[in-house]
């Protein structure tokens, strides 16, 4: 018999109960919550009379529609401007608070995106099952944990019987071998490895990703990895457990202490895929090759590196893509265009839970440092990913890096990535950002979202229009 | 949950490959806190000429014309025929709720986004997937004739298209059981709580970090 692969021996030691048509009833170990895909779920929970079955194995904290100016955040909850995100937000309050359940509100330092939070607790471990109504769940596959995106009925039913009716997913190993070329970061290798397989290509399975050039990456690396594992199809992604990871966690508020710690340590070194495992599929990538990608079009498939010409919908032989095509350079207005250094930006946004920690903003802020964001662009916005990362980053004075160079400094939220809250793009501008989707209308009606790196992006702010970083960092 | 059984309804087709749930319903509208409602909204950026509003009548509002829902031969549709990769993106459930708000009880694609596919059965809605062939056969003599109606019946796990063939398409076992019988999920697995507590229990011994309780 074939050993395991890491997700095998995940789900393996959740399963509660395997039913005879395949499906399996799986444990939960941590639910993370926040108020868009919560209210309903708590309402549910009402109206049939049940309770949380253990509401210490859920955290959560408002995110999505929290606005991110200093003067809508200073008073809190009241401050929130937009009646419908407000009555969200104190739904999310209250509900915490009927049913016992720890939450970070906007007041607390604490607060921020979800999927920064839960491992910057410690809440997110090793060889847990996490979920969260949010599909970049799968960002905390990063720690060789079990992680997806969940529906608001699944939401309820978690929280109701600390369980999931699940369907194991196919094994897939995306290897990425080599060393990464100086300012390619996480970023570039999961659009590279998205633009390999497409948005589909990974649907129906658990991705691993493996190889010198993942294992070469930091936690919060490898958590843009994981996060963006989604948009290549794929509910689960994971990255094996190392002395990265055990560093990263040891520490941390939530992790364990004492002799949970040594004991957790033990468990978690068999984190990892046999050597003898066997994947359904294996995709192999050489790091050399990547490049800093861009996203032309309106899906995150639609990725070229920097110095690649925008790829026509006439050449296309497929008809379906052909058309795909089309509409996305209609949508993005691409005709006349022939690289993307030709498209003139209006917007710049680095955050998102892809791109808004510690070591995103210290990129950022290197790129940045000493110089102006171009005249023609009419914003650039940074937003970190939580309250303390925020914190840490004024101490280490990022802030003023960047509002030298004419960047807002932001409060902690989702921000422009969705634009639920105040930040959008307006119709027909075209923004550089470091988040996760480029699907129409997602930063605005009628905006145009070109998905790129911290570095690439801070880069393009500078320049006004898309430029190989490597290069401009130069001169 | 309402129950699907046998449903034969008039046929909208969907010609667009990678539909995502930003399409189906655009974030303005996911500050509800309510289940119902998102109909008038969806697909509204495909639907709508202008920026759609939460909590806006729609009634006034310019159409896209040339759009499949704003066609009168498609009014009152029940089914969806979409093409590859339906409902990608987020996990948003405001997805299902808003096609089953407006009146759609079944899709038939090629292909459909996991946590989509999963989240329409906690709706009581069909997803259903055909060989590509088969949906373009279906797309085909729904655009042939006005009025063309599909029959999808789950109990035999077939789709008969208006001209009257038939295509069978697979469903989990629990799954369809759940569907047929609209029965509600967390009932179903609170049965089970005896064999969750066993579980926990063992878990608790081997994994004791991951039971402490949690302070604010």
């Amino acid at each position: 018999m074939s050993g395991k692969t890491l997700y095998d021996k995940l789900w393996d030691s959740h399963l509660v109960q395997q039913r005879d048509d395949g499906s399996a009833l799986i444990y939960i170990d941590l639910q993370l919550l926040h108020e868009v895909t919560s209210p309903q779920a708590f309402e549910g929970l009402r109206l049939a009379g049940r309770k949380p079955w253990r509401v210490s194995s859920s955290l959560a904290t408002p995110d999505h529609n929290v606005p991110t100016t200093k003067k809508e955040r200073i008073s809190g909850v009241d401050g929130i401007e937009d009646p419908v995100s407000k009555i969200q937000v104190i739904t999310l309050d209250d509900n915490c608070n009927e049913f016992g359940i720890t939450e970070f509100n906007m007041k607390d330092i604490r607060q921020g995106i979800v999927h920064v939070v839960g491992p910057e607790q410690g809440a997110t471990l090793p060889g847990m099952t996490v979920v969260c109504g949010d599909s970049h769940t799968s960002t905390h596959g990063a720690f060789g944990a079990l992680a997806h995106g969940i529906g608001t009925s699944e939401v309820e039913h978690v929280l109701a019987t600390q369980c999931l009716v699940q369907k194991k997913s196919r094994n897939m190993l995306v290897r990425v071998d080599g060393k990464l070329s100086p300012w390619v970061s996480a970023k570039d290798v999961v659009l590279a490895i998205i633009g390999a397989i497409g948005t589909a290509g990974g649907t129906g399975y658990a991705i691993e990703f493996g190889g010198t050039g993942i294992q070469s990456l930091s936690m919060e690396g490898r958590m843009t990895v994981c996060n963006m594992a989604i948009e290549a199809g794929a509910r689960v992604g994971l990255i094996a457990v190392d002395d990265t990871t055990i560093e990263y966690v040891k520490g941390r508020p939530y992790a364990p202490k004492g002799e949970h710690w040594d004991m957790a340590v033990e468990a978690w070194k068999d984190l990892v895929s046999d050597k003898d495992a066997q994947f359904d599929e294996v995709v192999v990538l050489k790091a050399e090759d990547i490049k800093p990608q861009v996203t032309w079009g309106t899906s995150p498939e639609m990725v070229i590196a920097i110095d690649e010409p925008i790829p026509r919908p006439e050449d296309q032989k497929d008809p379906v893509k052909k058309e795909g095509y089309a509409r996305a350079w209609k949508y993005m207005g691409l005709e006349g265009k022939t690289m993307l250094a030709d498209v003139t930006l209006d917007r710049v946004f680095i955050g998102s839970c892809t791109n808004s920690r510690i070591e995103d903003l210290r990129i950022a802020a290197q790129v940045v440092k000493g110089r102006k964001v171009a005249s023609t662009l009419k914003q650039a916005i940074v937003v970190p990913g939580s309250g303390l990362v925020k914190a840490q980053a004024e101490k280490e004075g990022l802030h003023e890096i960047f509002e030298a160079a004419g960047l807002e400094w932001r409060e902690p939220g989702c921000s422009m990535c969705l634009a639920m809250n105040a930040d959008k793009l307006g119709a027909g501008e075209h923004c550089a950002s470091t988040s996760n989707r480029n699907f129409e209308g997602r930063q605005g009606f009628g905006g145009r979202t070109h998905l790129v790196s911290p570095a690439m992006a801070a880069a393009a702010a500078i320049a006004g229009h898309f430029v190989d970083v490597n290069e401009f960092v130069k001169h | 949950m309402r129950p699907f059984t046998k449903h034969t309804g008039l046929a909208a087709p969907l010609d667009l490959a990678n539909v995502d749930t930003d399409m189906i319903i655009p974030k303005q509208f996911l500050k509800s806190i309510k289940r119902t409602g998102f109909g008038k909204n969806l697909f509204d950026e495909l639907r709508y000429e202008d920026e759609g509003q939460p909590d806006q009548e729609c009634d006034g509002r310019p159409i896209r014309k040339d759009f499949v829902l704003n066609q009168d031969r498609y009014k009152g549709a029940s089914v969806l025929l979409a093409r590859q990769n339906f409902g990608c993106g987020s996990s948003r459930e405001h997805a299902p709720w808003a096609l089953d708000d407006y009146g759609f009880r079944s899709i038939i694609a090629p292909s459909f986004a996991d946590i989509f596919y999963n989240n329409c059965f906690k709706n009581g809605l069909l997803p259903i997937v055909l060989q590509a062939e088969e949906v373009d056969q279906l797309f085909a003599e729904v655009a042939l004739r006005e009025g063309a109606q599909v029959i999808v019946d789950l109990e035999n796990q077939t789709v008969t298209s208006p001209s009257g063939a038939t295509f069978e398409f697979n469903v989990d076992n629990f799954r369809k059981h759940c569907l047929l019988n609209g029965l509600d999920d967390i009932g179903l697995t609170l049965q089970q709580d005896s064999a969750i507590r066993r579980y926990e229990e063992k878990r608790m011994n081997d994994a004791p970090w991951l039971f402490l309780p949690r302070g604010q």
